[in-house]
Parts: C-alpha cells; structure tokens; sequence
C-alpha cells in the first residue's frame, strides 16, 4: 500500500492536476459554465419569453425601460426583457461557437494533416489554396458569403467554418510534415503499416494537444466573429436572439440607453475571454516545449 | 537574398490572381439581381434584357471572368452599378482615410503593447503582470463594435472630450485609432513580454550588468532593441486584422473610408464595388505579410532564407 501511494505521488502530475493550478484557468471554466447554465436554463431563470413585446415594457413615452426591479437589466426598443434576450442569446453564441468551430477544426485538420502527410501535388494543392484564403479579410469574405446565402443560423456557422479553418491547417500542416519524418513512422511503415493506420494511429494521437488548444482558442474566434456578423446584420437574423444582433437592433438608441449595448457586450466579451484563458493554460500545460515559461 | 524576394513576389502575384477568381465566383453566384436593382421595379423585360447586355452580364461565366481580369490589369475595377462611377476613382478618394485610421491605430497598439509587455516583462510574476496580461486578454476578446460604441458612450456622449464620430481633424481620429488598435496591442504586449523575457535571460545582459552598466542603460541600449525588433517586424501582419475591422469601425464612427464603401456597397449589392474592395484589401495583405518577412530577415539575420 505505502508503496502504490508513493508512486502515484512520483507519477507527473496529469493534464487537469497541472490545469487546475492556474487561477485564470479556473476562473475561465467557471465563466464557461456559467454561460452554459445560463443557456440550458433559461427557460427556469427567467418568467418572460425572449419574443414577448411586452406592454409594460416601454415607458409611457415608447421607450426602453432602464434596468430594475421588474426587468433586471431593462428593456429593448420593442419592450422585450434584456436579460431574458441575453440568455437566450447565450444559446445561438454557443451552439455557433462549437458547431462553427468544430467543423472548422475538422476541415483544417483534413487539410493540415492530408497535406502534411502526403505532400507532394496534393499538398502543394492545398497549402497554396491555404495560402489564399489566408489573402482574404477573413471579415469581408464572411460579409460577401453571408449576403449570397440568405443566413439562418446554420448558414452563419457554415460562413464562420469555412473561412476560419486556415490557422488550424497551416499549424497541423508543419507539425504533420516534420511528424512524417521521424523514424518511428519510417518503423512504422517498414513493418508494413497502411497509410489509415500511420495516419489515426500516430499521427492524430500525436497532434491531439495542438487540436485541443487551436480548438479552444478557436471558439472565443468564433463567437466574436458570429457577434461582428449579426452586429452588421448579416449574421443571425431578429428575433432570433444573439448578443451581436440585440447591439444591431438597439445601435440608434444607444446613447438614451447605453444598457442595451453594455449588457450585450459584457455577455460576448466574457464568454470569448473565457475560452481564451482557458486555451492560452491548455496550450501552456499541453506543450512540452513551453512548460516551465509562465 | 534577392532570389527568395523574387520568388515571394510571383507567389504574391498568383496569389491575387487567386483572389481575384474566387471574389468573382462568389459574386457570380450571388442571387440577388443587380439589373433588377439599376432598372427599378417597373422596368419592362426589354429595359432588363438592353441593361443586362450592356453590362456583359448575359456573357457565359468564363467570357465575363476574362474581360474582367483584362481590364484590371489595366488598373479598371469596373464601374459602381448605382453611384456610375469609376470603383477606382471610389477606392482611391476614400483610400487616404483608412489609411490615416490604421496608421493612427499602429501608433495606438504599439505604445500600448510595447509598454505593457516590458512592464509585465520586467514585473514578471507579480500582480502588475497579471494584471497587465488579464487586461491583454480582454483585449483580445473584446469586439471591435463593443469597445466602439463604448468609447463614443463615455468619451464623447458623457464626457465631451472627443465629436460624436465624423471626420476632418485630429480629434475625430483618437477614438476610432484606439478601437482599432486596441485587439493588436492585446497580441502585441503578449509577444513583446516574451520577447523581453528571452532577450533578459541571455548571456550578453548578464554580462552588461557585469561590467558595471546601470539597469536603465541595461534596459534602453540592450535589452529593449533586441525585443523590440521581431515585434516591429511583425506590423505587416496586422493588416490582415486592420482590413475587417475597418468595415467595423468605419460604420460605427462614420469614418469616411473603404470599408464604409465596402459596407454600404454590400447593402445595396453593388457588385463593382465589393469587388474592389476585396481586391484591394487581399493586395493589401499581400504586401503585407511580405513586408513581414523582408522585416523579419533583418530584423534578425540568423533567420535562414528557405
């Protein structure tokens, strides 16, 4: 027994025991869970729903309510509940931060890897096409696809995905194509491994700590991007509700009732802080040669 | 030396090339009818057929692209549908104006960021540092149009300091600067306190504190030149960052430049002009980043040329 325990006491400290060291970290998931509860509750956290014009809601003279006792946070232009609208909105942010993301993470690693491993025509192909979409402003590309699709939110994620794979491709592309060279794959092939093989079996496992960090790092990319779309009005369309669009729809009255941008800003600047925090520990406590650099 | 600017130069020159098909493509499929909107909604079918005859606009997709690349070789970007203007002309009156906003926003994110990241460098550890690379952080999280709007609440609807958006002098141009600068000197003090952490871990600092040098001198003549180097190199890149937030920006102060253009022109599906736009922004880009890696070889020669 004093044996096994001094052992586990040797073992290194895993990914999570490293994580929850750092504060900043800590203070990160807890916004993320916050936000999550937020969305997944919001039905039980609040008695309006976020569509409901409410008569009560305007002031005698048609504008916003300022926030108080029987609207936290106060009212919209129409005389919707704000923190209700914000709530809900929670939900577009996040189901547009994960699926967005993960289909770039997905299409970035295809490329990355593919072109990495291979080489050659193919992946001249694909790193001069990387090349070029890196040449795009990734926002004006974004604006031209979100007004040739009429953007609902899926078609938003969809713009977001296929202009944000390009950081995770270039970054998989130079780990994979240097990953290749090392003898244990060279090992690996002579004993007569397919490429499928070589590929899920090595390569990915190896690059597991890149993805999870570009992946992390790229959801807070993600979020303030779909925020800038809806703000410009080509992103989520009203009523659906998301923090950039609520800004979009209250801009002219912002200087009567600066909540209406305040409140949704604070929402998309603490759920993208979040994630950056959290990414920046994972990258700290996942890369090997960056240990020991606070 | 020369060959490796030569080579970057022909790959930037295909790249545009790329960038030019795709931004065509993309506004070919586009379904909103450009004629439809020039003719107005009582045109008879005749009126759409003459107009969209005229503008090449019944032309198989290959033919328009060939006529289209034919004359932007020329420096023709085409005429706006709707203002019966030159693009060009367009671009080039409102070209001085973004220009103006992003070189106040360099200024903006390379005080900022050079002076957090060597404090944060050199309070390394404490809670100035922390502190510092928290504010990095919402720095980098906070969207260009939030900060924006925020700026023009306290700086100029509550406080009077600065005009309500516009342009023309020196004071309209502070608040839209710093929006634009401030996601840059987010990255910027990141890079520069890990830059100054390097360049004061190396032997030749220790060896200047040995021969008696005071640690201000250490600072300014040794340290601070070394870090400051690679991060100034580095401007190029940024203009990948400046060109969408000008879109951003530009609407919210009213700032007269390219990407207001470029906003209205996607609101009234002004194709030419989107266009342009986009060409000019990629060029931009372009130019850029091989700025970036000219800089970056002589900013530090051990950099190998592949």
């Amino acid at each position: 027994m004093a044996l096994a325990e001094t052992n586990t006491a040797l073992l290194p400290p895993t990914v999570w025991q490293r994580l929850k060291k750092r504060k900043l970290a800590l203070f990160g998931m807890a916004l993320i869970f916050l936000t999550l509860s937020g969305a997944i509750f919001a039905p039980y956290l609040t008695p309006y729903e976020p569509n409901d014009q409410m008569f009560d809601g305007l002031t005698m003279q048609g504008a916003p309510m300022a926030p108080g006792a029987q609207f936290a946070l106060g009212t919209d232009l129409l005389g919707r509940d704000l923190l209700t609208r914000i709530l809900y909105g929670a939900r577009t942010s996040l189901i547009i931060g994960l699926v967005a993301n993960g289909v770039a993470l997905i299409i970035g690693t295809f490329v990355g890897v593919t072109a990495g491993y291979f080489g050659g025509i193919w992946g001249g192909i694909l790193m001069r096409f990387t090349d070029l979409m890196m040449a795009f402003p990734a926002l004006l590309l974004a604006i031209c696809l979100a007004a040739i699709f009429q953007p609902s939110l899926w078609i938003v994620a969809m713009v977001i995905a296929t202009v944000n794979w390009v950081q995770t491709a270039r970054v998989l592309y130079a780990e994979t194509a240097s990953l290749s060279q090392r003898e244990f794959i060279a090992a690996e092939r002579t004993l007569g491994a397919g490429n499928m093989r070589i590929l899920f079996r090595h390569i990915l496992p190896h690059l597991t700590p890149t993805i999870i960090v570009w992946g992390t790092l790229g959801i807070s990319t993600t979020v303030l991007l779909e925020a800038t779309l809806s703000f410009l009005g080509v992103g989520v369309q009203p009523p659906t509700p998301s923090w950039g669009n609520i800004i979009f729809e209250n801009q002219t009255y912002f200087q009567a009732a600066p909540w209406l941008v305040f409140f949704p800003g604070l929402a998309i600047v603490t759920l993208a802080l979040a994630f950056n925090l959290v990414g920046d520990a994972l990258r700290d406590v996942l890369d090997p040669t960056q240990r020991g650099r606070a | 030396m020369l060959a490796f600017i030569v080579k970057r130069l022909i790959q930037s020159a295909l790249i545009l090339l790329g960038v030019s098909f795709i931004t065509f493509a993309l506004l070919y499929l586009l379904p909103a009818d450009p004629v439809r909107q020039i003719a107005g909604r009582s045109a008879t079918p005749e009126t759409v057929a003459n107009i969209r005859t005229q503008l090449g606009l019944d032309k198989p997709f290959v033919v328009q692209y060939a006529r289209y690349l034919g004359n932007l070789v020329q420096g023709d970007l085409g005429r706006s549908y709707l203002q019966k203007t030159e693009v060009s002309t367009l671009i080039a009156s409102r070209l001085p104006a973004s220009l103006l906003l992003m070189l106040g926003a360099i200024v903006c994110e390379l005080v900022l960021g050079i002076t957090m990241g060597v404090v944060a460098a050199l309070r390394r550890g404490t809670s100035t540092d922390n502190a510092l690379m928290m504010a990095s952080f919402i720095g980098v999280s906070a969207p260009q149009f939030v900060v924006g709007l925020l700026m023009l609440y306290v700086f100029a609807v509550q406080l009077h300091w600065f005009p309500i958006g516009g342009y023309g002098t020196f004071a309209h141009l502070v608040l839209p600067s710093i929006t634009l600068g401030i996601l840059g000197s987010g990255w910027y003090s990141r890079m520069m306190r890990s830059s100054m952490i390097d360049v004061l871990r190396q032997d030749f600092i220790r060896t200047a504190r040995a021969k008696g040098l005071s640690r201000m001198r250490v600072l300014s003549r040794h340290a601070l030149p070394n870090a400051i180097l690679p991060i100034i190199a580095m401007i190029g890149i940024d203009v990948g960052i400046f060109m969408g937030g000008i879109v951003v920006v530009e609407s919210v102060f009213g700032w007269p430049g390219i990407g207001q253009l470029a906003w209205q022109a996607i609101q009234r599906v002004d194709i030419p002009i989107i266009m342009g736009v986009t060409l000019v922004s990629a060029c931009a880009i372009v130019i850029g980043n091989l700025v970036a890696d000219i800089a970056s070889l002589f900013a530090d020669p051990r950099i190998k040329v592949r």
